[in-house]
This record gives C-alpha cells, sequence and structure tokens, in this order.
C-alpha cells in the first residue's frame, strides 16, 4: 500500500463551511454531519434517520444537494460546504427563508433546514423553476408536518421575490 | 446519533494499488465509492469492515466519452446524477439515463456512483433493518444468521438483486472493466452477476469496476426502463423492466433483450423474449407473449415491500407497457417513473 494514504483515528482537517476556511480536529469516522455539529457548533444541520432515508441533514457541497450523514468528513476537505447558517444574506434572511416565514411553511421546523438548502440549490442552478421542478428538487426531502403545500408554495414565493 | 463503527481508512490513488490494498487485508477491508450503501449498512452492523479502501482519490474510473468503434464508456465513479444528465447517454441511451435518474434521491445520486449501483449489495426486508431489529427477530443467513426468514428450507440466500441501473446495462449488452490484484479483464456485464442473495457478484473480491462500454453494436436500438415503486423517490426498486430493441427499416424487429430486477438475486434476463419478438414487427400479439413469458419467469418473493403476487403479476403489466411505449415511440423514449403516486 505505497501510494495509499492511511488515516485513522483524529486527523487536523481543513473545511471550508460557509465560505469561511477552518480547520478542526476530528476523527476520520465522523460523517460531515457530526463535525459540523458537535466539532464546528454548527447544529442548524439536523440528524434524522442518519441513513440516507429523510433528507434533514442536506448541505450543499460545491452547491451541490448531499446527505451530510453519508459523507465522511475526511471527503469534504477542500470542498466548499454550504450550511442553513450561511443562507442568510449578511445579517438579512435568504428570500426563501423570509417566503417560508411568511406563509409558515415551517410546523415543527425540523426537515426545515435541508429543505432550504435543496430549494437553494434548485434556484441556484434555475431561476424561474416549474412546479413539477420544485417538487422533483425537495422530493429528496421528507416532511411529516405539512404535507408539502406550504412548503412549495413558498418556494414559489421566493422565486417570485428573487425575480423582483 | 446514529455512528460509524471504527475503521481505519485507506486513500489509494490507482485501481491496481486498491486491488493490491483489497487482496492483502482479505475479508476485513472493503472497497468504498460514494458510500451512499456502505455507510448506512456500517451503522446497521450489516457491513463490518476495519479497513474501507475509498476510491476517491482515484480518477481512472471517472469519465463518460464516446470512443469511435468502441461505443460509449461510462466511468464506474461517475455519480448517478451525472450519468443520468449526460447528453450523450441522454440521446441514445435513455433508459439508462431514466435508470439512473431514478435511484433514490437527488442527495444521494450526487454521492452515489454508477459502479455502487451496478454491485449495490442485495436487498431483503429480513436483512435491511436496524441491529437491534435482527437480533430481536433473530439473525438471517445472509448476516449472522443459519437460517432463511423468506423461505425456512431454502438453502441459500433469497435477497433481491435491488439495482436499476444494471438490468438496463445488461439489455444493452454493456461490457464490465475490471481491475483486480492480477491483472484487468473485460467481461459481457450479464456474467458478472449470481442468482445468490449473498455471494451475488461473480467476480474475485479484490476485483473493482472500472467501467463499462456501451458498445457500438448497442447504438440505435431502442431502450426504456419501467420502475415499480411505492413513493415517487427513495425507495428501491420492487420491480424493474429494462427493455431493449433493434427494429429495422421495414419495422421489423431484428434482436431484442428484456431484463427485469428485483425477481432474484440477480438481473433477470427473459431469455424466450427474443423468440416471440424477432423477426416480425413489434405488435399487439407478439407483445402480449413476450409479457406473458416475462411474468412466468419473474418469481419475486415476500422479502420486499408490496405482495409478492402483486409484483408477479406487474411484470406483465410492465413489460407490455415497455415494449407498447418502443412500438409506438420509434425512437428511444425516457421511462416515466411507473410508481404508485
Amino acid at each position: 500500500m505505497s501510494d495509499s494514504e492511511t488515516l485513522t483515528g483524529k486527523r487536523l482537517m481543513r473545511l471550508r463551511v460557509n465560505g469561511e476556511p477552518q480547520e478542526v480536529a476530528a476523527h476520520v469516522t465522523h460523517s460531515l454531519l457530526e463535525v459540523l455539529r458537535e466539532e464546528m457548533g454548527l447544529t442548524g444541520t439536523k440528524h434524522g434517520c442518519e441513513l440516507g432515508e429523510c433528507g434533514t441533514c442536506t448541505v450543499l457541497v460545491d452547491g451541490e444537494p448531499i446527505y451530510s450523514c453519508l459523507m465522511l468528513a475526511v471527503e469534504a476537505e477542500d470542498r466548499d460546504v454550504t450550511t442553513v447558517e450561511g443562507l442568510a444574506l449578511q445579517s438579512r434572511p435568504h428570500p426563501l427563508q423570509r417566503a417560508f416565514s411568511d406563509l409558515g411553511a415551517a410546523q415543527c421546523g425540523y426537515c426545515i433546514p435541508g429543505i432550504l438548502l435543496a430549494a437553494k440549490a434548485l434556484l441556484d442552478k434555475q431561476p424561474n423553476p416549474a412546479r413539477p421542478d420544485i417538487e422533483e428538487a425537495l422530493s429528496g426531502n421528507l416532511c411529516r408536518c405539512t404535507g408539502y403545500t406550504k412548503i412549495i408554495e413558498a418556494v414559489e414565493q421566493a422565486v417570485g421575490e428573487m425575480r423582483g | 446519533m446514529l455512528r460509524l463503527p471504527d475503521f481505519t481508512y485507506i486513500r489509494p490513488r490507482t485501481l491496481a494499488e486498491a486491488a493490491g490494498v483489497l487482496q492483502e487485508l482479505g475479508t476485513e477491508a472493503m472497497a468504498v465509492a460514494g458510500g451512499t450503501d456502505v455507510y448506512p449498512k456500517m451503522k446497521r452492523g450489516q457491513f463490518t469492515p476495519r479497513y474501507l479502501v475509498s476510491l476517491s482519490h482515484v480518477e481512472e474510473h471517472r469519465g463518460i466519452r464516446r470512443e469511435d468503434g468502441r461505443g460509449l464508456w461510462i466511468g464506474a465513479g461517475e455519480t448517478l446524477t451525472a450519468v443520468a444528465g449526460h447528453a450523450n447517454v441522454r440521446r441514445e441511451f435513455p433508459a439508462l439515463a431514466a435508470a439512473a435518474g431514478l435511484v433514490s434521491t437527488l442527495q444521494l445520486r450526487n454521492a452515489g456512483t454508477i459502479g455502487g449501483n451496478l454491485f449495490v449489495d442485495t436487498r431483503c426486508n429480513y436483512y435491511d433493518q436496524s441491529f437491534f431489529w435482527r437480533q430481536a427477530v433473530g439473525f438471517c443467513l445472509k448476516k449472522d444468521g443459519d437460517i432463511c426468514l423468506v423461505a425456512p428450507k431454502s438453502r441459500v440466500c433469497l435477497a433481491i438483486c435491488s439495482s436499476d441501473t444494471a438490468p438496463v446495462l445488461s439489455s444493452l449488452n454493456a461490457e464490465a472493466v475490471l481491475v483486480g490484484a492480477r491483472g484487468s479483464r473485460q467481461v459481457p456485464l450479464e456474467t458478472l452477476y449470481r442468482d445468490d442473495g449473498i455471494d451475488y457478484l461473480a467476480k474475485r473480491p479484490d476485483e473493482l469496476l472500472q467501467g463499462v462500454w456501451l458498445p457500438e453494436a448497442s447504438f440505435g436500438w431502442r431502450n426504456v426502463y419501467l420502475k415499480l415503486r411505492r413513493r415517487g423517490s427513495f425507495d428501491f426498486p420492487v420491480l424493474g423492466v429494462a427493455a431493449a430493441l433493434r427494429v429495422g427499416a421495414t419495422g421489423t424487429c431484428e434482436a431484442a433483450r428484456i431484463v427485469l430486477t428485483a425477481v432474484a438475486s440477480a438481473p433477470k434476463v427473459v431469455e424466450d423474449a427474443p423468440r416471440v419478438l424477432c423477426g416480425k414487427p413489434v405488435d399487439g400479439a407478439a407483445i402480449e407473449e413476450a409479457a406473458e413469458l416475462a411474468m412466468r419467469v419473474s418469481h419475486p418473493l415476500d422479502n420486499a415491500d408490496m405482495d409478492y403476487w402483486y409484483r408477479k403479476r406487474m411484470t406483465r403489466v410492465f413489460v407490455t407497457r415497455a415494449l407498447r411505449q418502443l412500438a409506438d415511440a420509434g425512437a428511444a423514449t425516457a421511462g416515466p417513473d411507473a410508481a404508485l403516486v
């Protein structure tokens, strides 16, 4: 295994989270979700099933939504990670956050950080999505409260607002 | 938190090196690409490797490219999102674009690879559970136990093939390129599957998939994939139908392949389909006969979502729909998700 890199125990990881480069000491076996929440204090990213079956731990890695419970933190080194804490623009909430708040699209709210990021990834690529595009983009995130109607309406409202 | 058990993480730079490491470490090591199936299974104690050999720093299993005379190369390390969205794949092999795009969810497809989906572990209601659940019910043949809980008299494990992309690539006569500690080889993808829920891959444990060729001869085939599952996302197939036809200028069917998934431990080729479809136009009678044959060889068991008899009968319905689409379209059609939603 001459040229192979062997990682074990704790390691100093270079992560770039919400635009800020940071060094964090974390165990190689820890998921990005665990490191964000437990080593970096970014508890906006929620842990649900931790098996890739619910979507609440969704974060963006290089702009693409992924399940942070299924990615090792070491695999996120030198990549751009965006969590819900990085969604606000300076101190102003993101139009998605405002729309979700205006319409009461969050009930218990546990799934919302993941849904906001999945929606952001969609809008970054497709500023004017049709309803089926929104449904498709959010189909990897479960919500047990809302029945999704308010959530989809909130994304549509945000689309309208961002278009001005 | 549901945490991963401890392991040593090894990141080779080449497939040959990875194969060497796998051979050296033997059964205590496991390869991981996207990790979307490996990590949940480690958390639930279904996989218990001490060493994980990550392919994340390997480059030679990436890329999707057209080579004149050889066909379309799809690197095993490409994400399912990349395969589903690739212009060449969408144009020539919409069944593959559909199958890759119907795996689980967008988030999962952004991390999970096509190689991982082709070799994905077989599934069963008695196996895909938490350690606590399996311990309470009693372990099964596939992990930690000595009896099959689906069919207690069965001496082989009956967990089912749950890949969406394997039946499609088999239907299109794809060739797999494997790299092992003793060198590389190219074989028809179809020959890599065994109808055994535990030992479901006919390859050495150190062999890694570098990629697949969709050969030149498969270009121009009409192709479609239909998937049955309860929800429109997340779920593995409980039935999948891949159909591919080569139709001549006069409308005569010259070649036909129908491959089913989730009805056995390996993708199930409907061997008799070409006999009833070839040499004539793809019409109602031929479609009906092929669908009937497919249902006859479809043997779902009571170990996945939805009733097994329903999945068997839906085989006929789905094969009929798939062949009608191919007959009607006159060109390849992207299969809509046929989930019951």
